[in-house]
């Protein structure tokens, strides 16, 4: 808990969208929760696609990335198959860069041709699903694979568009006006993992 | 930011955001399929009063690579040589509904000009002696693919017609803006009569400087703009001020060569260098697109049209 009050004090100047401020709610997962899930996950990606050998896990920029390394390293533990891991920024696909300011978070880097591959998009949090259509658009200028799946680590409803989710860590029901925050230890410096849900004071 | 006029209005948090993204857009470039949507919609114009090659397809390039749609204005073919003026030929191009006009004009001040007569974004892509912001910004990326993101302390010595440049007038302002040192190296008649306004120091004697500069920026003897006639001869110049091959071997074996194009080969630098391993000049005409694509980015996306 010591952490999560540190992780309050830096987010309490943050000012809420609508004006105000966000306070702490709720802890979602722990570290140990987040691992297990992960690990979940990439039984479940081996099993509906009968292997990893087709596979191709490319992360959306930030979390996302570091999400699809984990798993890729879940997946080799214990099916002894490297799977190839992407990094992927939308930002140029994304259809609010007249509304709002949209920077590009790295490079996207696909080590492997997707041809017919089965690439598994990862992303930390699904929301409205603008990222996750934006990634279709941006994966579609690499090639054409044979099917496209998509797993998170939260799912916390209001979709603006018919997209789900293949693979969820947890289905989380949210307000719209709060906010999912997810850590992870190689993106946030010295935090360990978690994901907490913060709203509004 | 609305307009870019010059690289005067830019912090330096700005210009390093600004270079940062063009690496971004470099990454794009380099893709099989090098074009993003991002700005699907917009419509970019060019109006180019003056003769290009590299500047104009450069910006309609960025633009395609954006999914803008061109529209394409040259001087000869169009009403300006029924006599239409500056101000009416722009109002009626946005007329027809545009986001983004790039200028180019002899007269330094235009493109500002035509910024207060229309809505549209304005893109300074050469104004007289005035400004070239964005050379000056294809030449910092340059520089900063080369030699990391920390450009402070950098010696640049920016040897030609200074005095008729748009193109160091920018890279000055622009270096300075990073915390680069700039020497400019030229004749007396093509140094400005004075060194108000620019943030640089001024020498005559290139031979002196050469073993100290890390960066060599020569500058087109510009036929156009009578660079000659302030020089007793061409050959007395590239004997003086030319990066002769000679003259080459005496810079340190890191100094980089830049030159803003088209080059007078032979005169103020020698092919062989022009084609050597320290020479940038082609790098700097990929890093054209990325540049510009970064400034069509800034200017029509990122909300710039809601602000």
């Amino acid at each position: 808990m010591a952490d999560a009050s540190g992780a309050a004090q830096q987010h309490d100047a943050m000012a809420a969208p609508g004006g105000g401020r966000f306070a702490f709610r709720a802890n979602v997962l722990s570290a140990d929760d987040l691992r297990r899930a992960l690990t979940r996950i990439a039984h479940e990606i081996v099993e509906r696609n009968r292997g990893a050998d087709e596979l191709v896990l490319v992360g959306l920029y930030t979390r996302g990335v570091a999400i699809a390394h984990r798993l890729a390293e879940a997946v080799e533990s214990f099916e002894g198959v490297a799977v190839p891991v992407g990094a992927m920024d939308v930002a140029f696909y994304r259809d609010d860069i007249a509304i709002r300011s949209v920077q590009p978070l790295g490079p996207t880097e696909v080590p492997v041709d997707i041809n017919d591959r089965i690439v598994v998009v990862v992303d930390d949090v699904l929301f409205t699903g603008r990222t996750v259509r934006a990634a279709l658009e941006a994966l579609a200028e690499l090639g054409r694979p044979r099917a496209v799946q998509l797993a998170v680590l939260v799912d916390r409803g209001h979709r603006e568009l018919p997209i789900r989710a293949d693979y969820v860590g947890k289905n989380l029901p949210t307000k719209v006006t709060e906010d999912v925050r997810v850590r992870l230890a190689e993106v946030d410096e010295g935090s360990p993992d978690g994901i907490e849900l913060w709203g509004p004071e | 930011m609305k307009h870019l006029l010059s690289i005067a209005d830019f912090d330096r948090d700005e210009l390093e955001t600004l270079l940062a993204l063009s690496e971004d857009f470099l990454h794009v470039t380099e893709r099989e399929i090098p074009k993003v949507p991002a700005l699907r919609g917009k419509v970019v114009v060019s109006l180019f009063y003056e003769d290009s090659t590299r500047t104009r397809i450069s910006f309609e390039t960025a633009a395609k690579r954006l999914s803008c749609d061109v529209m394409s204005f040259s001087v000869g073919s169009s009403s300006v040589s029924k006599g239409e003026g500056l101000r009416d030929t722009v109002q009626t191009i946005a007329a027809m509904g545009i986001d983004a006009v790039v200028v180019r004009h002899s007269a330094a001040g235009a493109p500002a000009r035509v910024a207060s007569w229309i809505d549209a974004s304005i893109i300074n892509a050469g104004d007289g002696s005035h400004e070239h912001p964005t050379q000056a910004l294809l030449d910092l990326l340059t520089l900063r693919r080369s030699r990391g993101s920390d450009l402070s302390g950098l010696r640049v010595g920016i040897v030609g017609d200074i005095v008729n440049s748009r193109v160091a007038r920018s890279l000055v302002l622009g270096l300075d803006t990073l915390g680069a040192a700039t020497t400019l190296i030229a004749p007396p008649t093509l140094l400005p009569p004075t060194l108000d306004g620019w943030p640089a120091d001024s020498t005559h004697d290139l031979d002196e400087l050469l073993p100290e500069l890390d960066v060599l920026y020569l500058l087109r003897i510009q036929r156009e703009r009578k660079s000659a006639d302030r020089l007793p001869s061409l050959r007395e110049y590239t004997t003086r001020w030319g990066l002769t091959v000679e003259r080459a071997k005496r810079l340190k074996p890191d100094t980089l060569v830049m030159h803003p194009g088209p080059m007078n080969r032979g005169v103020e630098i020698a092919a062989e260098v022009a084609e050597g391993p320290a020479s940038l000049i082609t790098e700097q005409v990929t890093n054209g697109v990325a540049v510009r694509m970064a400034v069509l980015y800034t200017l029509l996306g990122s909300g710039a049209q809601v602000a």
